[in-house]
């Protein structure tokens, strides 16, 4: 490879944790907010995000080109890397493989969720008052809510494991312990955050959001 | 007691074997007599005593490279059951048969289990591993370094360049042009001397440059596979901290 390859990579890493991360758990707080304050909830959150002042700048600049630049430049790094669990059983060996290939699902399944809803709103085929029940809609084929399933699970793996990388590629975490550490608490990140994904997941599929397909689905009829 | 003397104990051996670099690789299994102690090593120096397979066919000795016989050149490394090690230390008795014994090949193979080490040693050329004490008059003594400090520099210094942390990294391939782990921490070494580390920044740059210190991937295999025992994972976090503010402080002063 030509050039040097030490800022890609640094920036690699700093736009995993900021500010992909941040949008990353203010978009799992959004969704929960399906999960305990149901439809309604839901909606506000929506709505709050939305209407923000220079959404489309905001949206530009702090989401779509960071995914971009992470996501290509991740896959370039992936390419560059060999998986050898199979000689080296460690657990940090393993983490370092499922990195990897947590983050080509991650890729692939953003653009596809991307594709989903956001891109939707855009061509005008849904609107974000009707997310919820778009979002419903979704989850009745079977075959979508393993995918959703995967896709978070694998991002939030991917998200937390990387705060962790993110951490030692700073030399912030240095000696074993300190990495030890870490590793327990960024293994904490990914249950809570997967938790709270999995839950909205439940949300969208349950009755309140049935209903608001159905009455969306009506009122697009009528 | 009777069946002790029916038949003499034997080790196996199966060794990848390649007769040139670009050859193909093959295998060839061996059966050599047992003999108390015996190290990988000494299983190699008797099938070159008496290179016959186990099926009882002649062939070429295997070639192996060793000097020190005692872990402290690197020369011997090889895979040795599926893991990178030295061969002067891999006692018979302590592994399982048959032994597998293939060249580490994230470096090139000259022949059989001898490989070129040669990229090593360039990286440490590239990182300056060395302390710059040549001059046209007497330098003087230089400062004196710490004793708390000596102490963890003196695990780094046993780095004997013997490849098994490149052979362990799964970023070290040839799609990838990562340094390794061993120079990393080598510049760690060098920039810890009080007078290796007038020259700090000339070791951080060349981390910084392509196939530097970004290329380490955290699957901290290395540190698992050190035969000294060197922190490796440590030496990279703390360059990494290194770099890092090196970077800042290029920006800011520039
Ligand atoms: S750091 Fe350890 S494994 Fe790596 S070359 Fe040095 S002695 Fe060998
Ligand atoms: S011969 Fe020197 S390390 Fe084995």
């Amino acid at each position: 490879m030509s050039g040097n390859s030490y800022l890609p990579r640094k920036l690699h890493s700093l736009l995993g944790v900021i500010p992909l991360g941040l949008f990353f758990i203010e978009h799992a707080l959004t969704n929960y907010s399906a999960f305990e304050g149901g439809l309604e909830g839901f909606n506000r959150s929506v709505n709050f995000l939305h209407q923000l002042p220079l959404v489309f700048f905001l949206e530009l600049i702090l989401i779509w080109l960071p995914i971009l630049f992470h996501g290509v430049y991740g896959l370039y790094i992936a390419y560059q890397s060999n998986l050898n669990t199979g000689r080296f059983q460690y657990g940090r060996n393993w983490a370092f493989a499922l990195q990897r290939i947590s983050g080509v699902i991650t890729f692939i399944f953003v653009i596809w969720h991307v594709w989903e809803t956001r891109i939707q709103v855009a061509l005008g085929n849904t609107t974000y008052e009707e997310l919820g029940a778009h979002m419903h809609e979704i989850f009745t084929n079977p075959a979508y809510i393993v995918i959703y399933v995967i896709g978070v699970i694998a991002a939030s793996f991917h998200f937390a494991n990387g705060l962790w990388a993110f951490l030692v590629s700073w030399g912030i975490t240095i000696g074993p312990r300190a990495q030890r550490v870490s590793s327990n608490i960024c293994m904490g990140i990914f249950v809570i955050v997967a938790v709270l994904f999995l839950l909205s997941l439940v949300a969208f599929s349950g009755d309140e959001f049935a209903s608001a397909a159905a009455a969306a689905g009506s009122a697009s009829i009528g | 007691m009777a069946d002790t003397a029916t038949k003499p104990r034997t080790v196996k051996f199966i060794i990848t074997r390649r007769d040139r670099p670009e050859a193909a690789p093959y295998t060839e299994e061996f059966e050599i007599p047992y003999r108390p102690n015996m190290n990988v090593i000494s299983a190699l120096m008797e099938i070159q005593r008496n290179p016959v397979k186990a099926d009882g066919t002649k062939t070429t000795p295997v070639v192996w490279e060793s000097n020190c016989l005692e872990e402290v050149c690197g020369a011997c490394s090889m895979v040795i059951n599926g893991k990178p090690r030295q061969a002067c230390s891999a006692l018979v008795d302590k592994l399982e048969q048959p032994i597998r014994l293939e060249p580490m090949s994230t470096f090139p193979v000259v022949r059989d289990l001898v490989i070129n080490r040669e990229r090593m040693f360039q990286a440490l050329k590239k990182v300056k591993a060395w302390i710059p004490i040549d001059g046209t008059y007497d330098l003087g003594p230089g400062p004196r370094m710490a004793e708390s400090k000596r102490q963890w520099a003196y695990e780094l210094s046993k780095c004997m360049t013997c490849g098994v942390c490149l052979e362990a990294c799964p970023n070290v391939n040839d799609r990838n042009s990562f340094i390794g782990p061993a120079p990393i921490s080598q510049v760690r070494l060098f920039n810890a001397h009080p007078t290796g580390e007038m020259n700090a920044h000339e070791r951080l740059e060349a981390l910084m440059d392509d196939g530097g210190i970004e290329g380490c991937g955290n699957s901290q295999n290395c540190v698992r596979s050190c035969p000294k025992g060197i922190p490796l994972t440590t030496s990279i976090a703390a360059i990494n901290r290194d770099t890092t503010k090196h970077m800042f402080k290029k920006w800011l002063t520039s």
